[in-house]
């Protein structure tokens, strides 16, 4: 047997430490680490979105791999959207109507709850609770799956973990939070107009016909438009903490957690540039359109 | 780098081997795990890969299906490169392969049935009927009763995952089976029915297969050739990673201290040494 050689087999006995200008240097190596691999995690998410869209041109999913994400992901996410949905629709009313009250503005509350409905309360929490009941569940199910050799046992059996298990999630996502959104944007139009209307005793000719005047179906549209992205983000982002799942039960935890945490702040960042997009593109094409209280 | 096709096993003259890593290295960040490991298994021949925890036997089997993809060198399965083939092409190619997994990687969604039909399903046009009579003929070939197939894997024994997990590796009668250590954490009469169903796969059908294991009674029982991996992390840096390669009979004759160890199961200055190891490094770190 080899001779034992601690020289060889051990990190330096003497570690260089202490001077302000060695904590500098560590310092800048530390962010220098830190920057590199948030570069080769941006890539990698890259490449596994374009693998993603290469299966899907390549090869249409198995219909018993895509019903059931279907189901999972639009029919039983329907309910929580919808209750909260409506709820957000009464919250809006109750703070709108104090501040809309002193301006004796009362009869334009419907405007103002659906417009912040429709263009961005109705899509970002549909996506949230899409992120919060989904998203952390497929990174935790795929994390268990990598850590127990699951997805390496269905590439040695020639099915493509991306297109067996991330395309039919993917895009039961972009497909479905569409129709999550109008579900939310519906039932906190809803809400808002029955708190208003039932509770604040809003005359409701005045409320409809204000809300009538003041969305358009572009703004419906915009908020639509803007779900397929996040639903999109949220699918991607999931699918990859799973699939880059750290092993044991902490880094499934920990994959579950990472995947809520990224989408959510994802979808607030795309709102924010998307919103931005939507605008411009609405002023180009109606330049005079632009309406405001 | 020229490598010599191997001689066929059966007599049929020259020809590949089915498989073949060619100065092959695999690092996971700065962690290296293979060094330049050169290995043919002639068609045919049952290959066991032996050595201590962490020396890397299991990243070889997964790099010989391409889960794993070498740092540098080649892999080439029936002459064909793997790093050449595109993720469709690849996908297609392991269908020639099994694989079973340390832990058998049953898909825990499924039923039994449903995980020995996957890859019946996924590659072949069979009826639902035609799919029934394969799984259960699996399942009887690895001495499992019918009853089983509606069962969970979660509500199954260790042994009987492993012998489900060779159903479904051996549903497509593949041409190359890799087995992941298919005995650990089984009991003694269990691992030499794993032992034993090894042995009937090679006799029944025309397979290659390649057996990472500790346990030297399945490389002493069921294999033709043994291949000892020693961690890099133990070898100076001009020293080949494969410290024994030959038919088993001849592990015990070795004149290498490390290869005699390890099959006699001898610990000698291993835990000394350990005890030195982290000692310098608590010392490094105070």
């Amino acid at each position: 047997m080899a001779p034992f050689d601690m020289a060889s087999h051990s990190t330096p006995l003497t570690r260089p430490r202490g001077g302000p200008l060695t904590a500098i240097v560590d310092w800048v190596a530390d962010l220098g680490g830190l920057f590199l691999n948030w570069v080769v995690e941006v890539g990698d998410v890259s490449q596994f979105f374009f693998r993603t869209l290469s299966w899907i041109a390549r090869r249409r999913p198995r219909a018993d791999t895509l019903l059931p994400n279907f189901y999972q992901i639009g029919v039983l996410s329907l309910p929580v959207v919808a209750l909260t949905g409506t709820f957000i629709g009464m919250v809006l009313a109750v703070q709108s109507h104090s501040q809309f009250r002193l301006l004796n503005l009362e009869t334009r509350l419907g405007a103002v709850i659906n417009m912040s409905l429709v263009r961005e309360l109705g899509p970002v929490l549909a996506a949230t609770m899409l992120a919060g009941r989904v998203g952390s569940a497929m990174a935790a199910e795929l994390g268990t799956m990598r850590v127990t050799e699951q997805i390496d046992a269905l590439a040695s059996m020639g099915a493509n973990p991306i297109h067996y298990l991330v395309v039919p999630r993917f895009l039961a996502c972009l497909v479905l939070i569409p129709t999550l959104t109008i579900m939310a944007d519906f039932m906190g139009v809803v809400g808002g107009a029955a708190y208003s209307i039932y509770g604040l005793g809003i005359d409701s000719n005045h409320y409809w016909q204000n809300s009538q005047d003041y969305v358009g179906a572009f703004d419906l549209f915009s908020g639509v438009f803007k779900s397929l992205f996040f639903g999109a983000a949220i699918a991607l982002v999931s699918c990859y903490r799973g699939f880059h799942c750290d092993p044991g039960a902490e880094g499934v935890g920990r994959a579950a957690t990472s995947a809520f945490v990224i989408s959510f702040v994802l979808i607030l960042v795309l709102d924010f540039f998307l919103g931005i997009a939507l605008d411009n593109f609405y002023l180009l094409i109606w330049p005079e359109g632009l309406r405001l209280f | 780098m020229q490598v010599m096709p191997a001689k066929s096993e059966h007599g049929l003259g020259e020809a590949h081997p089915t498989i073949e890593l060619r100065a092959v290295d695999v690092a996971f960040g700065r962690h290296p795990v293979l060094r330049k490991i050169n290995l043919a298994v002639p068609h045919g021949q049952t290959l066991a890969i032996i050595g201590e925890s962490g020396c890397g036997k299991t990243v070889i089997l997964k790099t010989m299906i391409g889960l794993v993809r070498p740092t540098r060198g080649q892999v080439l399965f029936d002459g064909r490169d793997l790093a050449t083939l595109d993720e469709a092409q690849l996908t297609h190619e392991r269908t020639r392969f099994g694989f079973l997994f340390q832990g058998a990687a049953l898909f825990d969604s499924m039923t039994v049935g449903q995980n020995v039909a996957f890859p019946l399903r996924e590659h072949t046009k069979s009826t639902d009927e035609q799919i029934q009579e394969s799984v259960l003929s699996r399942l009887a070939e690895v001495g499992l009763p019918e009853s089983i197939i509606t069962k969970k894997p979660a509500e199954l024994s260790g042994g009987m995952r492993k012998r489900v997990g060779m159903a479904r590796a051996l549903a497509l009668k593949p041409e190359l089976m890799l087995y992941d250590e298919p005995t650990t954490g089984l009991d003694p009469i269990m691992s030499d029915v794993i032992n034993e169903l090894i042995l009937r796969t090679r006799n029944q059908n025309p397979v290659t297969s390649v057996v990472v294991t500790h346990d030297m009674r399945t490389a002493k029982k069921v294999v033709d050739r043994v291949v000892m991996l020693y961690p890099l992390s133990r070898l100076e840096p001009d020293e080949p990673q494969i410290i024994f390669d030959g038919p088993p009979a001849a592990l015990d004759e070795s004149s290498d201290p490390r290869v005699t160890q390890f099959v006699q199961g001898e610990a000698g200055e291993r835990l000394m040494e350990m005890r030195k190891m982290a000692d310098l490094r608590l010392a490094n770190d105070q």
